[in-house]
């Protein structure tokens, strides 16, 4: 203060700028503050008002101190908070701020206005009254309106996204699955993002009276650019294998399509599981080829379990001329064959590790004797306990013989 | 997929002595079992007091919340009546306040056997005017509300979502969260005011056999007394007792007072 510290020539210059301050009273300061002041007894009703506050509602003084509480002056909705939330809040913190409400003014207009409230103690702690503060939010609060328009804009933005990446997923998966005698299927996906189409695929289709095909791929990249390499192999693998049914040829013929598509600036190529099923006796035989896909874990009804081995099974698309060979798996009763994309064994668990495809058979091989469905419904429930682990689209699809009598023995 | 226990999904507190009869307090809408801290050491003196967080409250598991379950009090009272199943807590006197009046409404006819009394804390049965019955509010006015907490929960989501969301990561940010009280989720807030508002179980009322202890305040803008004494004329053999207290929450307002009330009631003199 100029008081304590008289510099030479200091307190003469300064007073004519200071004269006015000085004369500003503490009381003239609190009735004509730049915003509203308030104080209430502990139940609300209001023991001293400024003038700036009665100016912005309309009120005399008579009118309010000593008759209304401070929740009286809001909207019926601000005073739901109020008792709700804001009051509560106060009496446990002792202070409370930047809280948004409406004051009602004696002419019924709403004035926006942000809040700030403190609990006055005495000297043995006890509370005595609540002095609030009242600042005028009119352009916030019209910036906020925008914000929150803006947001709402956003956010039907998004669901419509969505939309249209669900509807292009179905139209990339089968609605069902054909039904093949003797054989259960069942297939499931999981798409790691709501707003992106992901780049997983799988069908399974009749081809001649006794044959039935199928495969499972995943291709590189997802969204929109995915989407459509996931459309041409699709129908390239259908049309390849109504030609020529053997899984190797129906690769070869894959390959060929999306390299000649895709070569140059932006290649484009999948990893895939194609196959053929021919039901038989009491089971059914079981040719697969493989590019460049993890393999397929067979499930056999004594609870032994193995990933089945394909030579060759380079990626598909990527070189000019692909090597792909054929196995060939027969399937008993009580035996399931689980066809997966990586994003199921490249899935992070709870620990942050990577799921392994040792951890898928060891986990799966406990089931046996099992189902399709039950597999199905056993790395679904594995898919949901990874959470936000499945970094990327997972595609499933399993054939199994049932057991004579039943699903389970 | 196992099942989430609920004394993690609620956040399930208890305390006080461990041999007395059991207390479940159930809190209202807008806060969680904070609200009750006031009046927690003197009913602990006497009674096993139970707490929990409404699901979608406080710090009761958020990812357990969902629109549908939670879209009417029915969903609320399910979680009151497991807490109860996995504690083994029998003739328990089930204190709701607020909102949690009515779920614990729904909760003891779904299964009287298990409570001893019921205290109903500033409940409504319907907030709604409507017809000759005054609740006190328009739909008009619930739409306001709605509207208060949109534009309260502005700054919200994004500095606070991940902190409710849980993050294990950031571990400071839980300690900010234990640093205040009764923050929610805006989505949660919104399903929960409308549901909370918006329902109407006038006619589970009738159907209360437990011994019933109707609290009020004298001066209540959210529950009037006129919706106090319907409450209590619709309730068979309720009795009323009027707090002289100001606001919708009497356990801050008139922490003495209300655990006095509770205390006489479920003792029974």
């Amino acid at each position: 203060m100029c008081e304590d510290h008289p510099g030479p020539g200091g307190q003469e210059s300064a007073a004519p700028e200071f004269s006015a301050l000085l004369e500003d009273s503490a009381e003239d300061l609190y009735e004509h503050a730049p915003c509203g002041y308030l104080s209430t007894l502990l139940d609300g009703t209001i023991a001293k008002i400024n003038t700036t506050l009665l100016g912005w509602l309309g009120y005399e003084r008579e009118d309010v101190v000593g008759r209304r509480r401070f929740a009286e002056l809001l909207t019926v909705g601000g005073r739901i908070y109020h008792e709700t939330h804001f009051a509560p809040l106060l009496r446990m913190q002792g202070e409370l701020g930047g809280v948004a409400f409406e004051l009602k003014a004696a002419d019924g207009s709403r004035l926006p206005v942000l809040v700030t409230s403190t609990v006055k103690t005495g000297t043995d702690g006890q509370a005595q009254l609540i002095r609030t503060t009242i600042f005028d939010a009119r352009d916030r609060r019209a910036y906020e309106q925008e914000l929150l328009r803006a947001r709402e804009e956003a956010e039907r933005e998004r669901d419509r996204v969505q939309r249209l990446a669900r509807t292009l997923q179905q139209t990339l998966l089968p609605p069902a699955l054909a039904e093949v005698p003797g054989v259960q299927v069942a297939a499931y996906y999981h798409p790691a993002s709501a707003d992106e189409v992901g780049g997983d695929f799988y069908d399974l289709f009749p081809l001649t009276g006794d044959t039935w095909g199928f495969f499972l791929g995943d291709v590189s990249g997802k969204g929109a650019a995915a989407a459509v390499v996931t459309s041409l192999a699709r129908y390239t693998l259908r049309a390849a294998a109504v030609h020529d049914p053997d899984p190797a040829t129906v690769l070869d013929r894959l390959n060929t399509v999306l390299h000649h598509e895709y070569r140059g600036s932006d290649p484009r190529y999948c990893t895939v599981v194609q196959g053929h099923l021919r039901p038989g006796g009491d089971g059914a035989a079981v040719t697969l080829a493989t590019g460049g896909h993890p393999p397929a874990l067979l499930i056999r009804a004594d609870g032994t379990s193995a990933f089945v081995p394909v030579p060759g099974g380079q990626l598909v698309g990527a070189l000019p001329r692909a090597r792909f060979a054929t196995a060939d798996v027969l399937l008993h009763p009580g035996d399931t064959l689980l066809l997966y994309t990586d994003g199921l064994t490249e899935a992070r668990t709870q620990g942050r590790d990577r799921y392994s495809e040792e951890q898928l058979q060891e986990y799966l091989a406990d089931l046996a004797p099992t189902t399709a469905p039950a597999v199905i419904t056993a790395v679904t429930g594995l898919l949901a306990g990874f959470g936000d682990g499945v970094e990327d689209d997972t595609a499933l699809l399993a054939l199994g013989i049932p057991l004579p009598g039943g699903d389970r023995p | 997929m196992c099942a989430v226990s609920m004394r993690t999904r609620n956040n399930v507190t208890v305390t006080g002595r461990e041999e007395g009869p059991t207390l479940l307090l159930a809190h209202g809408f807008g806060c969680d079992q904070n609200l009750w801290r006031l009046v927690v050491p003197e009913l602990a003196r006497r009674y096993r007091v139970v707490l929990f967080d409404h699901t979608g409250a406080g710090r009761s598991d958020l990812s357990a919340w969902t629109p549908e379950r939670y879209g009417s009090l029915d969903g609320y009272a399910d979680d009151v009546l497991a807490i109860c199943h996995e504690l083994d807590l029998r003739d328990v006197v089930l204190v709701g306040h607020s909102v949690s009046a009515m779920i614990a409404v729904l909760a003891a006819n779904r299964e009287p056997d298990r409570f001893a009394k019921l205290v109903l804390l500033t409940p409504s049965p319907c907030y709604v005017d409507d017809g000759d019955y005054r609740g006190g509010f328009s739909r008009a006015d619930i739409d306001e509300l709605l509207a208060a907490l949109e534009s309260n929960y502005l700054g919200w989501s994004a500095t606070m979502a991940p902190v409710i969301m849980g993050n294990p990561d950031r571990p400071e940010l839980g300690e900010e969260l234990t640093n205040s009280f009764c923050r929610t989720d805006p989505a949660i807030a919104r399903v929960f005011a409308r549901v909370t508002f918006l329902s109407d179980n006038r006619a589970d009322l009738a159907k209360v056999t437990v011994p019933t202890l109707i609290l009020e305040c004298a001066n209540d803008a959210i529950a009037p007394p006129e919706v106090g004494r319907f409450t209590h004329e619709q309730i068979p053999g309720s009795t009323l007792v009027t707090l002289n207290a100001t606001g919708h929450c009497p356990q801050l307002s008139a922490p003495e007072a209300t655990a006095e009330a509770i205390t006489a009631f479920a003792s029974g003199q």
